[in-house]
């Protein structure tokens, strides 16, 4: 996590420079010919993006305006984020609910048909394979985005439990969407900018509903959710079409909403107090530990019948030994593997997310602590590079979340 | 599987410290200074030297939102980490252009870290060191020679 001043700016191999120029050419440019860049990279260049790799994508991790400024915007006015590096894709069929029902802990058959969800994939020790927002379409068609990060082992995952179910007589399969592109527009300007580009009455969708409807001339997937904690949408749209939305999106809000980079976006979900797979939530922590038990429908805290549902369900029952905490701290922000401990120096857990929260001006973080000294207002020390500061435990989300509910 | 998922996120985490460049205008350079490859300048006088972060370090780091300070009468080392800043996402290792002994440290630094953003070779100066070894300055680069070699390395 850490690198010296000479780091900033250099990529991985201009880093080894100084030996080998030749070789160094040769390895830059296999590095960077690896990297799947989306439709919209020349877009994200042409505006100033600082283009980094990420999860096996070339992604920019800001523009012109600071991390800092990105983040306070999204919050006053808007955000545009491209992320089509994230796995969307749909299971069909009529016993998909059924499907899907096996591999994750929501109760997928009691959503409304247009309507969804965060869910955990888990495995069969109760531990997540990824979270994902899911949507049940209607009842034989769910649509789902995973992690990019996740993608492959992900997909994987689901194929091998699919060939089983449908040796077994079910009816699902699936179809990648390798075609669209996933733009994320986030903040309070999110809604009327958009109502610019559609028919459809925004103002009738709310927080975790979806649509298949006409956006800016192409047919696009609308969900009305994200991952800044503001009110705002995640749109699928066919890869040919994205550069316009995104130009008509900036246009329509008069220059208000702003491409915004994976370094604000980590600062806003960070401020939500949402948790980002691999940091926050892994294969080892179980949704219960991740302060997720609310996403596990009563149906299924009562049948089960999802991976690792006996550790999860004893869990609900017993309580389970660690869970993830929100944090204030002194001194440097925490940033992950931070260790924390108890006023006497005792280590109770780690920091799994930190760093300084733009909205509230001071060092926020995320990490799990044992049970019994998770309860807001605990006094713990977080140690930083040999030294000790005060910190306490605090409830989350740091940033009062803005999602579009009816009232 | 799990082992690979992992060094994918790590990548992903290490990637906030490698924030590429694109162009942008030259970052300003002051003449007198002495600079390290690592992007420290040094005023020198005399015996003692005033140790701060270049122009052109602030403006890759972005907001800086702590400065972690050394103690006054610690040793430092030519080209070893003496503290560090934080910005919003990332904390970085700040190397000693010299060697010698603490003397002072910018305490303002602890109100207002965005000093080293608005006035890195002013106000936003870090600590001044006594030299332990005069000679080690030569090593360093003087202001031609630093943006020249910031130019090199936002040019790839």
């Amino acid at each position: 996590m850490r690198g010296g001043l000479w780091q900033l700016g250099q990529s991985i191999t201009r880093r080894l420079g100084q030996s080998d120029k030749k070789t160094i050419a040769r390895r830059c440019y296999a590095s960077e010919a690896d990297l799947k860049k989306t439709v919209l990279y020349d877009f994200h260049v042409a505006h100033g993006g600082k283009m980094v790799p990420f999860a096996g994508w070339s992604m920019p991790i800001q523009y012109k305006d600071s991390i800092m400024e990105s983040t306070l915007n999204c919050r006053e006015n808007g955000s545009l984020f491209d992320v089509s590096h994230m796995c969307g894709l749909s299971l069909k069929g009529k016993d998909s609910v059924a499907f899907l029902e096996k591999l994750v802990v929501a109760d997928v058959a009691g959503l409304a048909p247009g309507t969804g969800s965060l869910t955990v994939f888990t495995n069969e020790k109760g531990g997540a394979i990824d979270d994902s927002v899911i949507t049940k379409v209607t009842d034989d068609h769910i649509y789902l985005v995973v992690n990019a990060g996740c993608r492959d082992k992900d997909l994987a995952h689901i194929e091998e439990h699919m060939k089983a179910f449908k040796a077994k007589g079910g009816d699902v399969g699936w179809h990648i969407y390798d075609e669209r592109s996933l733009l994320a527009l986030q903040g309070p300007l999110a809604g009327p900018t958009l109502q610019y580009l559609t028919k459809e009455d925004l103002s009738k969708m709310y927080f975790g509903e979806f649509r298949i409807i006409d956006i800016n001339g192409s047919k696009c997937f609308l969900t009305r959710t994200g991952y800044t904690g503001e009110d705002g949408f995640e749109i699928s749209v066919p890869s040919e079409n994205a550069v316009d939305l995104a130009k008509a999106i900036l246009e329509k809000s008069e220059g208000k909403v702003r491409l915004t980079g994976l370094g604000a976006r980590d600062s806003l979900r960070l401020e939500a107090g949402l948790c980002l797979y691999g940091n926050d939530m892994e294969q080892h922590i179980t949704p219960v530990e991740a302060g997720l038990t609310w996403a596990i429908g009563k149906r299924r805290r009562a049948e089960g019948g999802f991976l690792g549902a006996e550790v999860i369900l004893k869990q609900i029952a017993d309580g389970p030994a660690i869970r993830r905490v929100g944090l204030f701290s002194a001194g440097p922000p925490a940033r992950s593997h931070s260790e924390i401990q108890n006023e006497s120096g005792e280590s109770i857990g780690e920091v799994t997310s930190g760093g300084f929260s733009p909205c509230l001006k001071k060092n926020i973080a995320m990490g799990y602590v044992k049970s019994g000294l998770h309860k807001p207002g605990t006094k713990v020390k977080i140690a930083i590079r040999g030294k000790t500061y005060e910190g306490s435990i605090t409830k989350m989300p740091f940033v009062a979340t803005k999602y579009y509910k009816p009232t | 599987m799990a082992m690979a998922s992992r060094l994918l996120w790590a990548s992903k985490a290490a990637s906030y410290l490698k924030i590429s460049t694109f162009n942008r205008a030259f970052a300003s350079v002051v003449k007198d200074l002495k600079y390290a490859d690592s992007h420290e300048w040094a005023k020198i006088d005399g015996n003692s030297a005033t140790i701060g972060i270049t122009d052109h370090a602030q403006d890759h780091l972005g907001d800086v939102v702590y400065v972690e300070l050394p103690e006054v009468g610690a040793a430092v080392t030519q080209g070893s980490s003496f503290g560090a800043v934080e910005s919003v996402k990332a904390t970085s290792d700040i190397n000693s252009p010299v060697s010698g002994k603490v003397v002072e440290v910018n305490e303002e630094l602890s109100s207002s870290p965005g000093l080293v953003n608005g006035s890195p070779y002013e106000d936003g100066w870090i600590m001044k060191v006594e030299l332990s070894n005069t000679d080690e300055v030569k090593s360093l680069m003087d202001a031609d020679q630093y943006s020249k070699f910031c130019e090199e390395e936002d040019s790839h």
